[in-house]
């Protein structure tokens, strides 16, 4: 393995780690400013991490190894995540070790193991909001994999540097199925990362709470490992994004300080802009019941499914 | 040329005079006189058929020949003797209260529409204007089934239109495909592309998996209008709530022209896919019709809908006729369709004269109907026992040809057949009986219905049973080359 | 992989969108929303003609799509709003099928009718030729939908929506059937509309209601 291809490695899971709080700053700033409310800080949510750092951990009477670990899982998890999707660059050590479908299976380690820990405690409020995250995943994990299935057609790899670099040197055409796909994705987007019309990451309701629900019972550095790591997941859901559905940009071959140079910005106007996107998509839909959910979900993997079947279809353009 | 304008010219004619003064005193007689006019151009038509052989009219969207000229002519008297029939029937529905004069001007107009839409559709030689004319008879049909506006009329007609809406869909499709078909082999010539005659000139060369592909459909979809099974369910409802004459009309005439488009499209499609597949459909169609109908007649209590399921297991038979396909199952098809057009028109005609002075259309009201009304009584027992098949009737004659057709080629369905015929024949005779010679405390009625059309009908069935005449004969047998070739 | 030229991705987009706005059609309850897709649908049906008008240069294709933009995207939902209000029906029912159900039905179908349409997209010389597919698809989804709802009016909708997938079927496979059938057709599906308008008072007069559940008591046993 070639030093340069480990550097652009590491500046990526760097780079995550201090973009994606801020990312999720940038879209709570985007939505108080849509609502007409004063803007918090971009910044807060480092203040947050900083000072649940500095805090005393406790724990319940009752909690059990599986709740001390989880954090530090869920984390782990999505820093190996961030490593595997190509944000900055297209060449990255680890790909070889884990593709597309390998992502959507270290999501799913997250998933269960935030569950199993919300539910070890006993309370609650845990167990109802594992219960709704799990049927929420049950539902948008086969919409993410059609997702991912479609493009990995399109492009003839499971592997997602391959999948963008592939993307990225077709030419620009009207592809339906790709539209598809980028609806579909963006619907699992808002499911999987807790966003308005399935769940509010903003308010403590417990008839329609699912993530926060699983987070009571933490405090501490637990709870901003766990904090961090839904934003890490928020910021690597984008990237996915990106590399699926707007694959210019990302330094393919050139690793080198150059095409990393140029990386950079890019990446971070794509953000600027998905950030605000997302905002206006949560102002302007509606928190949805949770019985609802599931038709939201099914409605993404119809999206997600029509997309392959146009693919098949159509032959592709 | 002339007498074919004339032929749609009249009822075309007839549906615009009698919507705006069909609420009149004579609506009928104009109806009938309406009617009279066509059957004469029908006659005219024939005549010159039988003279000049088939003739291409029109820039060609016309075409008579020998397989559709009787049809015409069966079509046109049929049409005839029903709105004679209607003349008094309807009058009497008016006084019933069950009808006002603003309903029976749309009967009377859609009555003529949709003979025009039927002999359209029998004359046209553009496949795709047999599907219009085809979707216009449903259409005109819709409102005339929910003509006494009862719940259960409404849900008759709403089925109706549903049912046969879907399945003629199904027959459009099947016609895309044909036209996709054939503009491969005659090139995009728009309009000629559909011309039956063109497509039976290069049958041989059209692609066999699009005209199986589209025989399907076309099959589905005008199958289900003939009253096909497993698609046949609109058809008892419809029968039994329309008003007597159209239930005549439907079933002697609507499931014929049906099955004259399913049987046109067979001949295009067994031209091009030298396989048994159009004719083990039509078989599998027909006899799966003829088995669920006569099991289906053992439970009806309601006089008309016992016929209607008695004209499923009919056409179920003409089909299967047809799916024979050899030149005598293909007389013997033709001859059933003619038969049984006239006998069940006639049957429903006592019927609904029954059913009128008894106020109820349940088997168990009307009674002793011999003691009532003789000419009824006796009408009804004649026509019943002509659609049960019994010599010397014309349907023993056509269901004796298919029977030892089928005997000879296809012996495994006669148990299969038999046993449908004779569970039919128990399920009807077993209502018609005490119909006519049970007792009753009902006055005798002071005078008989005149029923000139339906011993008209059966009287022709008779000759029909025991002499065909030779200029007939030689037609079923010009025709049944035509369709059944091989 | 082959440069597709632009107007042929736009005829694949359309014919996404077919399929998109019949399974939107699926899935909507709201009967006022339902016409407004099938206007849409009619709509993206005009756009499909247009196109392969342009392409082809054949005339008869622009006085097609014209009658499409006349009849079903402006006058049959015209006429269609105006019945619901007349008659006050704006929500279906709940369907017989449940809604994600009905879409797992869908898109077997779509699957379906895949397979069938294959031997006949092998035959087709137009450049449409993989839309057929999605026309059967379109054709069927209709039928799906006349399956499972409740409400005359949605099955009416149903009902059009077939015959929207019918002529884009027909679009596909061969530019459209000749002049004087798409007259044809185009006529009956007027009157039948209008047929059904009669239809409707008729059976509002005698229920009070436009719910199909009332029309279940013509059994066999009567």
């Amino acid at each position: 393995m070639r030093p340069a291809a480990l550097i652009s490695q590491a500046l990526e899971i760097l780079v995550a780690l201090a973009a994606a709080p801020l990312f999720l700053g940038w879209v709570s700033q985007c939505r108080a400013w849509l609502a007409n409310r004063g803007a918090p800080s971009v910044f807060l949510p480092y203040r947050n991490l900083h000072k649940l750092f500095h805090k005393e951990a406790v724990l319940a009477q009752n909690a059990s190894a599986l709740f001390r670990i989880a954090p530090y899982v869920v984390f782990g998890t999505m820093v190996v995540a961030a490593g595997i999707i190509p944000s900055l660059s297209g060449r990255l050590p680890l790909v070889a070790a884990a593709d597309a479908i390998a992502l959507v299976g270290l999501f799913a380690t997250a998933r269960v193991f935030l569950s199993l820990a919300a539910m070890d405690v006993g309370t609650a409020f845990g167990t109802l909001g594992a219960r709704r995250e799990m049927m929420v995943g049950f539902l948008a994990e086969p919409a993410l994999l059609m997702v991912i299935f479609v493009a990995s057609l399109i492009s003839a790899t499971t592997a997602l540097p391959a999948i963008s670099a592939h993307l990225a040197s077709e030419r620009l055409s009207v592809d339906p199925s790709l539209a598809f796909t980028g609806v579909a994705f963006t619907l699992v987007l808002l499911a999987e990362n807790a966003r308005i019309p399935v769940d509010n990451p903003a308010t403590h309701l417990e008839l329609t709470m699912i993530h926060e629900a699983m987070l009571l019972e933490y405090s501490a550095r637990h709870l901003a490992l766990m904090e961090w790591a839904s934003a890490l997941r928020l910021f690597n859901y984008a990237c996915i994004g990106f590399a699926l559905f707007v694959p210019w940009g990302i330094a393919a071959r050139g690793i080198g300080p150059l095409g990393l140079s140029l990386a950079v910005p890019v990446l971070a106007l794509k953000l600027a802009a998905a950030g605000a996107g997302l905002a206006v998509i949560e102002t302007l839909s509606a928190k949805l019941r949770v019985m609802r959910a599931p038709e939201f979900l099914a409605t993404a993997f119809v999206f997600a499914v029509l997309g392959l079947l146009v693919h098949i279809l159509l032959g592709g353009p | 040329m002339i007498e074919l304008s004339f032929l749609l010219g009249i009822p075309a004619a007839g549906a615009i005079a009698l919507a705006l003064w069909g609420a009149r005193g004579d609506a009928p007689e104009m109806n009938a006189a309406f009617s009279l006019g066509t059957f004469a151009a029908a006659c005219a038509l024939t005549l010159r058929v039988i003279a000049h052989g088939p003739q291409l009219l029109w820039r060609e969207q016309f075409f008579i020949d020998a397989f559709n000229v009787f049809l015409v002519a069966l079509t046109a008297f049929v049409g005839l003797t029903t709105s004679l029939f209607s003349r008094p029937y309807m009058r009497v529905e008016v006084a019933h209260g069950r009808l006002n004069p603003g309903r029976l001007r749309l009967y009377h107009s859609m009555y003529q529409l949709f003979m025009l839409t039927m002999l359209t559709a029998l004359t046209t030689n553009n496949m795709g204007l047999l599907w219009v004319a085809m979707e216009g008879a449903t259409l005109s049909t819709v409102l005339l089934v929910t003509l006494y506006r009862t719940p259960q009329s409404l849900e008759a007609g709403w089925k109706y239109f549903i049912l046969c809406g879907v399945g003629i869909a199904q027959a459009l499709f099947g016609t895309i495909l044909l036209y996709f078909a054939a503009e491969k082999v005659l090139g995009a010539q728009g309009v000629a592309a559909l011309e039956w005659t063109r497509l039976d000139a290069v049958k041989s060369q059209l692609e066999p998996t699009v005209l199986a592909l589209a025989f399907v459909f076309l099959l589905v979809g005008y199958g289900t209008k003939a009253g096909l099974a497993p698609l046949h369910s609109w058809l008892p409802d419809a029968h039994a709530e329309g008003p007597t004459p159209i239930s005549a009309v439907l079933s002697g005439l609507l499931l014929n022209v049906a099955l004259y488009a399913v049987v046109r499209c067979k001949v295009l499609v067994e031209g091009s896919v030298h396989s048994a597949l159009p004719s083990r459909m039509l078989m599998g169609f027909g006899l799966l019709s003829v088995v669920l109908a006569s099991l289906l007649l053992f439970r009806q209590r309601d006089i008309k809908r016992l016929f209607a399921y008695s004209s499923i297991e009919h056409m179920g038979l003409a089909t299967f006729a047809f799916g024979l396909s050899g030149p005598v199952a293909t007389f013997a098809a033709l001859l059933h369709m003619t038969v049984h057009s006239l006998t069940k028109s006639s049957i429903f005609f006592t019927v609904g004269h029954a059913a009128q002075k008894a106020g109820s259309q349940l088997v168990d009201d009307i009674r002793g109907l011999i003691t009532l009304s003789p000419t009824v009584g006796w009408g009804l027992m004649m026509g019943t026992l002509a659609i049960l098949g019994l010599p010397p009737f014309g349907v023993f004659a056509s269901e004796f040809l298919i029977l030892t057709t089928a005997m000879r080629q296809q012996p495994w369905s006669i148990p299969i057949l038999l046993l449908a015929l004779g569970i039919a024949f128990a399920a009807i005779f077993r209502r018609v009986q005490p119909m006519v010679f049970g007792d009753t405390q009902a006055r005798r009625l002071p005078h008989a219905p005149a029923l000139l059309p339906v011993f008209a009908h059966l009287a022709i069935v008779l000759l029909l049973g025991l002499y065909i005449p030779p200029y007939l004969a030689d037609w079923y047998r010009a025709a049944a080359h035509l369709i059944g070739g091989r | 992989m082959t440069h597709v030229p632009f107007n042929q991705q736009l005829l694949n987009a359309c014919a996404a969108l077919m399929l998109l706005l019949s399974f939107a059609m699926l899935s909507q309850r709201r009967i006022v929303s339902l016409v407004n897709l099938f206007a849409v649908q009619g709509a993206v049906l005009a756009a499909t003609t247009l196109l392969l008008a342009w392409r082809t240069g054949a005339g008869h294709l622009y006085f097609s799509a014209v009658l499409t933009l006349a009849l079903k995207v402006a006058f049959l939902p015209w006429l269609l709003h105006r019945l619901i209000r007349r008659l006050g029906v704006y929500w279906d029912t709940e369907p017989l099928l449940e809604i994600s159900g009905t879409m797992l039905a869908g898109i077997l179908i779509v699957v379906f009718s895949f397979g069938l349409a294959e031997p006949i997209a092998h035959l087709a010389s137009t450049s449409m030729r993989n839309a057929i597919g999605i026309a059967v698809a379109v054709v069927l989804l209709a039928f799906l939908m006349m399956i499972t709802r409740r409400k005359a009016m949605s099955q009416v909708v149903g009902f059009l929506s077939m015959e929207n997938g019918l002529f884009f079927a027909a679009m596909s496979a061969t530019y459209g059937m000749p002049m004087i059938v798409e007259l044809g057709v185009a006529l009956d599906v007027l009157v039948a509309v209008l047929v059904l308008g009669v239809f409707f008072f008729q059976i509002r007069e005698q229920f009070d209601s436009l719910d199909l559940h009332h029309l279940e008591r013509l059994s066999e046993h009567q």
